[in-house]
């Protein structure tokens, strides 16, 4: 009989959690059940509601509902909005899902209003947020945004003459004798290497240099050894570092070891491993302007040129922070959104923990590129 | 023989009673044969009988006619090694041992050469180590001169002489000073194995750039990069260029090209310019527009 009145009283419990489900979803919920972003579709009777509308169209990527929404539809066509939003040329963003919005009013009066709506994107090395200030402006009882186009620039087709060398490799093959040569892998050199205790772990951050004269796929693992002398953990640095070291090039590396305490650790055994890879010297990639903007929001921004002829459709920016004697004291990185085009600037902006920026004293950046066909 | 068919052998021998529990008594083998040569063993036995043969991944079986003696073809044992034979003929068996000597000429040789690259005038850099072998592939292990020589153009030849312990000897040679593949050879008796070692110019000795305006920018440009023995630095190599000012920077990597890295930054009044590679930092400018 009890067995089956709380059988009874689960259903019941099932049936009215449906119910208040589906009425009155969570967000979260919302949004895996494709019903866009982390709002519901809204009237356009408000600034908000109607960017809102834009946000959850540019959500399930209905380019077309999307463009339909905006005010400024003269100003340019769906293609273009398209653009925008995914990239001209293929990037981090073409590959990008929205994975979340949020509307924020900024400014309202009877006719106009300005809205920022900031678009938090997924993608495979994590997420990116795109922020843009829309007016909105009332059209008889409904409002529509005013989208602020960003129209990337086109390269006119041309052939650009590049010169810079290429390093092809051909390994020992199966048939060679065991003492037969092989090519000897790179030398690389860990120049700089310090542990630093975080609210969320253990770091070991430094530099690793190319010694040698040819291209290097590189790597670093570190192990933390306890007093007893047994390993704590091991990580890599998995993409905190530039893997493609040309002869000479320094690369910073940061390794995260979360929930470790630095009291625990007695040494730490670092190991860093190179191979032989083929690789190309193009595209140079210039960062101009950089700078180092202080607590609060404390950021290392600048500007990557491409330099040569080739479109790099991902770039890595990889900032290394010194402190006044010259040691290192944070690594930090940005993935580009936007592909790098010959000769045109696109602007990156790194966030730099406040408590550390006040300790840094100088700055380098480099950058690490990807195109498809492998690296370059 | 395959080690398949060197244990069937084995287990017949097995089967025929080694041990046997018969009469037993010991074969008249020569203590040492030296390996691919021919040898015989006296039989005094009358009947007809088998003859057994066991080492080191080989097994022979021979069928013996009474009174005659049993001749070992030469190449019928290529492996040196410890032998066991074992004559089984009616109910008496005999057994004996020797060994296989590998032949002291020496046919082949393993050459292990390492670095295939580094950089010059580095000392004890090369390593060189060779195991010798005879004709058929045995180890060598009686001692045997190996020479060494490590040849460059326009450089003395090093050279090295070693006599192997256990079948293997082992060396060491300064790279050259200047930069360029050396030809590596081992020679022992008349086989010889040659190895090339790349020898790739050193850290650059002095890193200097200059810079002049041209428009609106700053053309910074290096003087030839040479290591401090003289020899051009390897084109590919990075070179960093920064420029300072009062709040700003830009840095720019770009590769070595026919011995010089080239670059443009923003001519800025006042800026400092700095160029380094890998942990060598060059001169330093500080740019003034006027």
């Amino acid at each position: 009989m009890g067995g089956r009145l709380l059988a009874v009283v689960l259903g019941l419990a099932t049936v009215v959690l449906v119910v208040v489900g589906t009425l009155w979803p969570v967000s979260a919920a919302a949004a895996y059940a494709g019903l866009g972003g982390a709002s519901l579709e809204r009237s356009s009777s408000t600034p908000e509601g109607a960017v809102n509308n834009l946000a959850n169209a540019m959500s399930h990527q209905d380019w077309q509902k999307a463009y339909s929404l905006l005010s400024n539809r003269r100003e340019f066509t769906e293609q273009d909005l398209v653009r925008d939003l995914t990239g001209s040329y293929p990037s981090l963003r073409t590959y990008a899902t929205l994975d979340n919005f949020q509307v924020r009013p900024l400014h309202a009066s009877n006719d106009e209003a300005l809205v920022q709506l900031r678009l938090g994107w997924s993608t495979v090395v994590g997420t990116f947020l795109d922020t843009r200030t829309l007016k909105v402006v009332r059209n008889g009882d409904r409002w529509a945004p005013v989208w602020p186009i960003v129209k990337e620039p086109r390269i006119p087709p041309q052939v650009i003459p590049v010169t810079y060398l290429r390093w092809d490799v051909i390994y020992r093959g199966p048939e060679d004798d065991w003492g037969a040569q092989d090519v000897e892998a790179p030398h690389v050199r860990i120049v700089d290497m310090h542990p630093i205790e975080r609210a969320a772990g253990v770091v070991v951050l430094g530099e690793l240099l190319n010694e040698d004269v040819v291209p290097a796929y590189v790597s670093v693992k570190a192990t933390l050894l306890g007093k007893n002398g047994a390993a704590i953990a091991s990580e890599d640095s998995f993409d905190k570092i530039s893997h493609l070291l040309l002869p000479k090039e320094v690369t910073p590396f940061l390794i995260t070891f979360p929930n470790v305490s630095l009291s625990d650790v007695d040494s730490i055994h670092m190991d860093p491993t190179s191979s032989l890879v083929a690789a190309s010297a193009d595209p140079v990639v210039e960062i101009q302007d950089q700078k180092l903007s202080p607590a609060p929001d404390a950021s290392f921004s600048g500007n990557l040129v491409d330099e040569g002829g080739e479109i790099v459709n991902i770039a890595h920016v990889l900032g290394t922070f010194y402190d006044k004697s010259g040691q290192v004291v944070w690594v930090a990185d940005q993935y580009v959104d936007r592909a790098l085009l010959p000769q045109t600037p696109v602007a990156f902006s790194i966030p730099v923990p406040e408590d550390l920026a006040r300790k840094v004293s100088s700055e380098r950046a480099i950058v690490a590129t990807y195109s498809p066909g492998g690296f370059q | 023989m395959s080690p398949g068919r060197t244990f069937l052998l084995a287990s017949a021998m097995c089967a025929v009673g080694f041990p046997a529990a018969g009469q037993s008594g010991q074969l008249d083998l020569p203590k040492n044969v030296l390996v691919g040569q021919a040898f015989s063993i006296p039989n005094a036995g009358n009947g007809q009988g088998v003859l057994y043969i066991v080492g080191p991944s080989e097994a022979l079986r021979i069928d013996v006619q009474p009174g005659q003696a049993i001749v070992i073809p030469a190449g019928d044992l290529d492996n040196a090694g410890h032998f066991v034979a074992v004559l089984s003929s009616g109910s008496s068996t005999e057994t004996g041992e020797f060994d296989i000597l590998p032949a002291s000429q020496p046919e082949a040789v393993s050459f292990l050469a390492k670095p295939s690259r580094l950089p010059v005038d580095l000392q004890s850099g090369i390593t060189g180590a060779v195991y010798v072998f005879d004709a058929s592939q045995n180890l060598i292990t009686a001692p045997t001169p190996v020479s060494f020589q490590l040849s460059v153009p326009s450089e003395a030849v090093q050279t090295r002489t070693v006599v192997t312990k256990q079948g293997a000897a082992w060396t060491e040679m300064n790279s050259a000073t200047k930069e360029g593949n050396a030809k590596f050879v081992a020679q022992a008796g008349d086989v010889s194995a040659t190895r090339v070692i790349e020898q790739v110019p050193g850290d650059p000795c002095a890193l200097k750039m200059n810079a002049k305006k041209v428009g609106e920018q700053i053309e910074l440009e290096t003087d030839p990069l040479r290591d401090c023995n003289g020899n051009a630095v390897t084109d590919g190599t990075i070179v960093t260029f920064t420029e300072s000012w009062n709040g700003g920077q830009t840095t720019v990597d770009v590769p070595l090209k026919h011995g010089i890295a080239e670059a443009q930054v923003p001519a800025i009044n006042g800026a400092r310019i700095s160029v380094a590679t890998g942990v060598v930092m060059g001169n330093e400018i500080r740019w003034s527009n006027r």
